[in-house]
């Protein structure tokens, strides 16, 4: 029925206390996701929007009485690294990371803990995943009855290195009639917690999901590396991709920065000609157009 | 230096009723989060070249008596209740 | 328009024949990340421990000669430029006596290089090398990890090694959370054949190499050559770093103590244009919402006032692939306030050429319909411009699109709401851009 997720999900937001998550903690209530707690050190005992605030995880574990599922970190760059690891060693498995800014080591020791625990990141820089009607962790698609507008329950599987193309997308396919079944905003930094590859055994195994979009972008091997599990997998799951940023190909742009910080061109293999070339080998339609998403993803399906 | 436009979207009025309220400056000056009342010893002030930046929050319309504040939106001639 | 190629052996691209997908250094343009002379490079070596020959960075002829004098024998002089094609440009010379270094010295100091005056030049001894082998260590964004690499060739670029001799270039994965432990290093070096002394020499300099890697969080760190003197001694003849942008802050004590370089100092790879300046001024001015404006590469008639990060990606594609030419690219994003989205509009429109500006982005939640409506607005008021006329196409859908909607209803601006693609939307600016030339 989803990936990650479900109507039971019981997730905290780290840095509660924020101007940007207390937003977040709002609309994620209203969308009827279970916020059992937050945590900003020294604001123990305050609440936002009804979500009793701690000073530590363990607090926040304890006074819900047994294991959380998962955490939004919202905390400054300088004490992302520490909030993840507390997160990770107070049990909890799922933590999406919203902060950008971050520098790869520190996101290197929180990706390879987590894999120690047996946690999954989801970020940094994203705006975290949604299961239309069901689950919302993190800002992704807005305020609740934006995030209504824009996700309906349906088979498709969305994965995005844009927080707003991940809304964009679905808001397409729910138009279309289709809808989506789970969409993860996977982050746009050079490393994340969870690449497409990483996350296709989750919708692989989820049997609404009956076909993926992704939302690509220059720079980086995620894209050979989706391949690479396409081809060596069998995948029962039709893959639509879009590539954004293919002026950044153009002579005169090489090497510059545009969009996330991940998106930089650093070689051949990361330009949008090459990453296009390698999708469609391994049988993954890229679609030219943004509005072509929809129809294409019908198309696959009907097949 | 190319001009400056100010109330282009959004003016605000305070009844001269409660415009020498000191206290009620302060409190409006305090709520608007895009500080469009400055209060002073004489009571409030409007800050022109902040006007355009209201977010319609009707925070002001909140913390002043019934009827006292007025936020207009020029765009549609409707005025914020 | 100014792009500067750093020196690198790294000059670069993967060979698809490597089974392990790795992040190259980048190269050329605007660099998110901090570079470093070679001067400085070899300080950084230096501190890690790792064995240098004598050397001398020097500001005057004077000084070179004093260098020259120490190190003592045949000397190279070399200008510290963050820019390739030295040896080419005449940046780099040999010299016998001391006297000779001054005078390359003095030349070398006043030669300007792809635009770049050098900051000084480094006086090194010409060693006697036995062998030449190859060292780096970077980012691997697939694995999370960083890879060291090692060949037996050095001194040649990587990628030709790789691609024709793939067996003397090993490879290894670093720990991340533990101590970086030497056996990591031993194992890479091993896989090239390398064996007896040359692997116990080169074994800590990798390690070391590795470490100053992580603890300084470089995205490259590189020795090409190191070299293995007539002695047998292993030294770093020439080395080449860049840091991650995002771990300056934390680096003061390497980057402001010894290295003593200044905060202002940003190492752009090229002079931002006027726009990009003034750009980058508003923003910082008002910490609501995030603005950002390049027109590096563009020189079209229709401005673009776009977000968010891929939306401005999928947007700057959609226009240019409908035959339009963008005046620039930009980023609007987190809620900015109305004077800021102002700003932003009014430099796109008073960029030179540009006729008509398209104001479009993916569904926004958290950035505001009407904020944006009469930031852009306002712009072309501001500018004796009919909001109309100027705008081609307003499509930003999402949070209080029906109150952006009104505004734009009253100025007569075209606007549309989800229903209209982001391709679409790209396409009416363009063809209301070309009517209008056309028709003229």
């Amino acid at each position: 029925m989803s990936i990650l997720l479900n109507r039971d999900t019981t997730f905290i937001v780290q840095g509660i206390t924020g101007r940007e998550a207390v937003n977040l903690t709002r609309e994620c209530l209203d969308y009827g996701s279970k916020v059992v707690g937050g945590v900003t050190p020294g604001r123990k005992g305050r609440e936002v929007h009804g979500v009793p605030v701690f000073d530590t995880v363990a607090q926040a574990v304890e006074h819900h009485g047994g294991p959380i599922d998962g955490s939004v970190v919202t905390v400054p760059p300088a004490f992302t690294k520490d909030a993840v690891f507390e997160a990770i060693l107070n049990g909890i498995k799922l933590i999406v990371i919203v902060t950008e800014r971050i520098p790869r080591r520190d996101v290197a020791q929180m990706v390879e803990l987590a894999e120690i625990e047996g946690a999954r990141i989801i970020g940094p820089n994203c705006l975290g995943l949604i299961v239309p009607d069901v689950c919302k962790m993190g800002g992704i698609g807005g305020p609740a009855r934006d995030a209504a507008k824009s996700y309906a329950p349906g088979p498709v599987g969305v994965m995005s290195r844009s927080g707003g193309m991940t809304t964009e997308i679905s808001s397409s396919l729910t138009q279309a009639g289709l809808g989506v079944s789970t969409a993860v905003s996977i982050g746009g930094d050079a490393i994340i917690g969870s690449a497409y590859a990483e996350l296709m055994p989750y919708f692989e195994a989820d049997e609404e999901t009956q076909a993926i979009v992704i939302y690509t972008e220059p720079g980086g091997r995620m894209e050979a590396q989706l391949a690479q599990w396409v081809a060596a997998n069998d995948s029962r799951l039709p893959i639509v991709a879009f590539m954004a940023g293919k002026f950044m190909d153009d002579e005169e742009m090489k090497g510059m920065s545009f969009g996330h910080a991940g998106t930089i061109v650093e070689g051949v293999e990361d330009t949008a000609t090459e990453k296009i070339a390698r999708l469609e080998a391994a049988g993954i339609r890229v679609v030219e157009r943004i509005d072509e998403i929809p129809a294409a993803v019908k198309e696959k399906l009907a097949a | 230096m190319a001009k400056k436009l100010n109330k282009v979207f959004i003016d605000v009025e305070v009844d001269p009723s409660v415009a020498g309220d000191v206290a009620l400056a302060a409190k409006l000056e305090e709520v608007c989060p895009v500080n469009i009342f400055k209060g002073t010893e004489s009571g409030v002030e409007i800050v022109e070249e902040n006007l355009d930046e209201c977010v319609l929050c009707k925070l002001c319309l909140e913390a002043a008596p019934a009827g006292t504040v007025h936020v207009r939106k020029l765009y549609d001639g409707t005025e914020l209740s | 328009m100014t792009i500067i190629e750093i020196s690198s052996t790294w000059a670069f691209l993967v060979p698809p024949n490597w089974n392990l997908p790795i992040l190259p250094p980048l190269r050329i343009g605007s660099a998110p990340l901090m570079r470093f002379y070679e001067f400085e490079a070899r300080q950084i070596v230096e501190l890690a421990g790792i064995p240098v020959t004598k050397y001398g960075f020097c500001k005057t002829a004077d000084e070179a000669r004093q260098a020259a004098e120490e190190i003592g024998g045949p000397v190279v002089i070399k200008s510290q430029v963050l820019s390739g094609g030295r040896m080419k440009a005449g940046g780099v010379k040999f010299a016998d006596t001391p006297d000779e270094a001054a005078a390359h010295a003095e030349d070398i100091l006043q030669l300007e290089i792809n635009g770049q005056m050098p900051r000084g030049v480094l006086v090194d001894p010409k060693a006697e090398v036995k062998q030449e082998y190859y060292a780096s260590v970077v980012w691997d964004g697939t694995a999370k990890k960083p890879l060291m690499l090692f060949s037996d060739m050095g001194g040649i670029d990587i990628e030709e090694v790789a691609e024709t001799h793939p067996d003397h270039v090993g490879k290894g994965h670093v720990t991340n959370l533990m101590p970086i432990p030497d056996f990591e290093a031993k194992q890479t070096i091993a896989a090239t054949g390398v064996t007896g002394s040359q692997l116990n020499r080169a074994t800590p300099i990798l390690a070391k190499l590795a470490r100053l890697f992580r603890d300084y969080d470089m995205t490259l760190a590189e020795i090409n050559p190191l070299a293995e003197l007539t002695d047998g001694s292993f030294v770093a003849l020439d080395a080449h770093m860049e840091m991650e942008n995002e771990a300056v802050g934390r680096q003061k004590v390497l980057l402001r103590k010894q290295l003593e370089i200044a905060e202002d100092d940003t190492r752009e790879t090229y002079e931002p244009s006027e726009f990009e300046r003034n750009v980058a001024a508003i923003d910082a001015a008002d910490h609501r919402g995030v603005i950002q404006g390049k027109d590096h590469g563009f020189s079209g008639n229709l401005g673009l006032v776009i977000g968010a990060g891929g939306g401005s990606l999928t947007l700057t594609d959609a226009v240019r692939s409908q035959n339009g030419r963008p005046a620039n690219y930009s980023e609007i994003g987190g809620n900015p306030s109305v004077a800021k989205a102002c700003g932003l509009a009014k430099e796109v429109l008073e960029k030179d050429g540009v006729e008509k500006i398209a104001v479009m982005m993916s569904i926004v939640s958290n950035t505001r319909v009407d904020i944006v409506a009469r930031g852009v607005i306002k712009a072309c008021l501001e500018l004796d411009k009919d909001p109309a006329e100027t705008i081609a196409i307003f499509r930003i859908p999402g949070a209080w699109e029906d109150e952006g909607f009104k505004i734009l209803d009253r100025y007569g601006v075209e606007y549309c709401d989800r229903s209209v693609s982001m391709w679409e939307a790209a396409g009416r600016a363009v063809a209301k851009i070309q009517g209008e030339a056309a028709s003229a």
